[in-house]
């Protein structure tokens, strides 16, 4: 196959390594995305996935281990690199099409190309006739759109997305999943989604990577195989509810095991 | 701050005047949404303010007018509104266009009035507009090299505390007497209280406005222009405004001793000579000034900070 779009090799991270209680948040993670996947990264709160992402953007540094996008090893963040958040983050002192060309115009794009790539960028998420709009004037999923804009008038390869759709009500959800999808396969950019839902993991990923609580690692990397548009009706997506439930139980009675006995640890100490 | 809750409405509005020409049509007890039905629900909102405004400043005058019709208030010290006011032409000649105190010969007129208004209201204005730009850029490159930062902030702490009215003799000292020492003044009262501000608010502006500009390759300089600056700007006009009222006790403490005119030197004059009836004028003046000049930030800040009130009020 050819060059993977990421590659994540025996990565770990330790908070407070020169404290009295380095934290181990992640430990010895390898796997690699190829270009145009959809993976899915997939665990307990806590586990340390969305560390992992903000690692493979560059805005965080490994403790040990190396990322490489395209073979190149990540030093910072590059926008070939876009990164999606719970939060839409859109810049309140900007229109909407100063926000979704902020990037072009920090490389210096004048005001007028601007304005173009804006209004190309906003018809292909469905708010052409927005360009205007101030931030506050839209509601959660609308934002979130403008983000995913932002995101791509950069053109990356790779798209990273934080829960990006965590804060949003179950209705938007799903259509921002519809939407995502169709996004994803007209950009070709890989995509990496960190979730804690099963059901949205499901009905997004190639690949779900299943997280164990912390540290993280992988503890099961598996693949879907499903058609899309995949419906939680279909009998398979119930298998691998199931699968993935189990795995997930697991971890989150692990997770929680461990807080107990760290609690009572402190209470005899 | 008092006025900040308050609407754009002035005491001085007219509108109250239409609302008993309509009337309600229904026979539901007069309640006021019916009164002012005819308006729109932002010119109710400004004329209930407005009411509200000249029944506050209504009772408070005539609780003085009552003090002094039974006597408890002697005319000669606590001149009632209606006393103080009626001697408009008395008072104006003491307000000289010239900017010089003490010639009376050519004032009596609303010019010479306008031209000590003015004359103060510059100091202010001047001060603040040197104090505002010179405190944010300082607190900027404060966080922007360490090494400025390092250096310069343990001095300005340390200068912060010290009260405004500490520095009148430096200011005399090194300005003599003029314009300079008062637009000093309050350049001095603001300027190391907004330095610390922004510190603040760059502190605390999001992560994720960080983050997203980071990702798509900001540097440091295109952050700290396209995103901090705008990010902290808000929140800095509101100290702004919230100094306001100290740049003025300042200016008028600066033009009594340091200056030689404006509106401080007057009240100082007052008090020399008496004159008790020209001491609350200036002070009705004062307030009406501070007042207006906040109205006016306010005004300022919704047309170039236009999404401040989308964040909560920051």
């Amino acid at each position: 196959m050819a060059v993977p779009a990421v590659s994540c090799h025996q990565v770990s991270k330790v908070w407070n390594p020169d404290s009295a209680s380095p934290l181990l948040a992640l430990d010895d993670l390898s796997f690699e995305v190829e270009r145009g996947e959809f993976i899915v990264l997939l665990g307990p709160s806590g586990c340390g996935k969305s560390t992992l992402l903000y690692m493979i953007a560059g805005l965080e540094s490994t403790s040990s281990g190396t990322i490489e996008c395209d073979k190149l090893p990540v030093t910072g963040p590059d926008s070939d690199r876009g990164m999606i958040f719970q939060e839409a983050s859109l810049y309140p002192w900007l229109t909407l099409s100063d926000n979704v060309t902020f990037g072009l115009g920090l490389r210096g794009m004048g005001p007028g190309l601007r304005r173009e790539a804006a209004s190309k960028i906003m018809k292909k998420v469905g708010l052409g006739d927005m360009l205007d709009k101030r931030p506050d004037e839209l509601s959660g999923g609308m934002r979130q759109r403008v983000a995913v804009a932002r995101a791509l008038a950069m053109q990356p390869k790779v798209l990273m997305m934080d829960e990006p759709f965590a804060a949003l009500d179950v209705q938007t959800r799903t259509k921002m999943q519809d939407f995502l999808l169709q996004i994803w396969r007209d950009s070709g950019a890989s995509i990496i989604l960190v979730t804690h839902s099963i059901d949205e993991a499901i009905s997004l990923a190639d690949r779900i990577i299943v997280f164990t609580s912390r540290p993280g690692r992988v503890k099961k990397d598996i693949r879907v195989d499903l058609e899309r548009p995949r419906s939680p009706r279909d009998p398979a997506f119930h298998a691998l509810q199931d699968e993935l439930s189990e795995l997930l139980a697991d971890e989150v009675d692990r997770a929680f095991a461990d807080q107990q006995r760290s609690e009572t640890g402190s209470h005899t100490a | 701050m008092k006025s900040s809750d308050e609407g754009y409405a002035s005491p001085t509005a007219t509108h109250p005047a239409t609302g008993p020409d309509v009337t309600p049509v229904t026979s539901a007890p007069a309640r006021p949404r019916k009164i002012l039905g005819g308006l729109s629900g932002k010119m109710k909102s400004r004329v209930e303010t407005a009411c509200w405004w000249l029944l506050s400043v209504g009772i408070f005058a005539g609780l003085w007018e009552f003090c002094w019709y039974v006597g408890w208030a002697d005319p000669l010290l606590m001149p009632p509104p209606h006393i103080f006011l009626s001697n408009l032409p008395e008072q104006f000649k003491f307000f000289d266009r010239g900017n010089i105190v003490g010639s009376d010969d050519t004032g009596a007129s609303v010019l010479g009035v306008l031209a000590v208004i003015l004359w103060t209201t510059m100091r202010v204005v001047v001060g603040l507009g040197i104090g505002f730009a010179l405190a944010v850029a300082t607190g900027l490159l404060n966080r922007y090299n360490r090494i400025f930062g390092n250096l310069t902030l343990p001095t300005i702490t340390l200068l912060a505390p010290i009260s405004p009215v500490a520095w009148l003799p430096i200011a005399i000292f090194l300005f003599g007497i003029g314009n300079t020492p008062a637009i000093f003044m309050v350049f001095v009262s603001v300027y190391f209280i907004i330095v610390l501000a922004t510190l603040n608010q760059i502190d605390n502006v999001p992560a994720n406005y960080i983050q997203v500009a980071r990702i798509m390759g900001a540097t440091k300089r295109q952050m700290y222009t396209r995103v901090i600056l705008p990010s902290i700007l808000p929140g800095l006009f509101m100290t702004l405004r919230l100094n306001l009222f100290a740049a003025w006790m300042v200016v008028l403490i600066a033009e009594a001793v340091g200056v030689g005119s404006g509106l401080g030197q007057i009240v100082m004059m007052a008090r020399n000579t008496f004159n008790s009836s020209l001491v609350f004028f200036s002070m009705t003046l004062i307030g009406l000034l501070g007042f207006l000049l906040d109205q006016l930030l306010r005004i300022v800040q919704k047309r170039l900070l236009w999404w401040i009130d989308q964040e909560g009020r920051k």
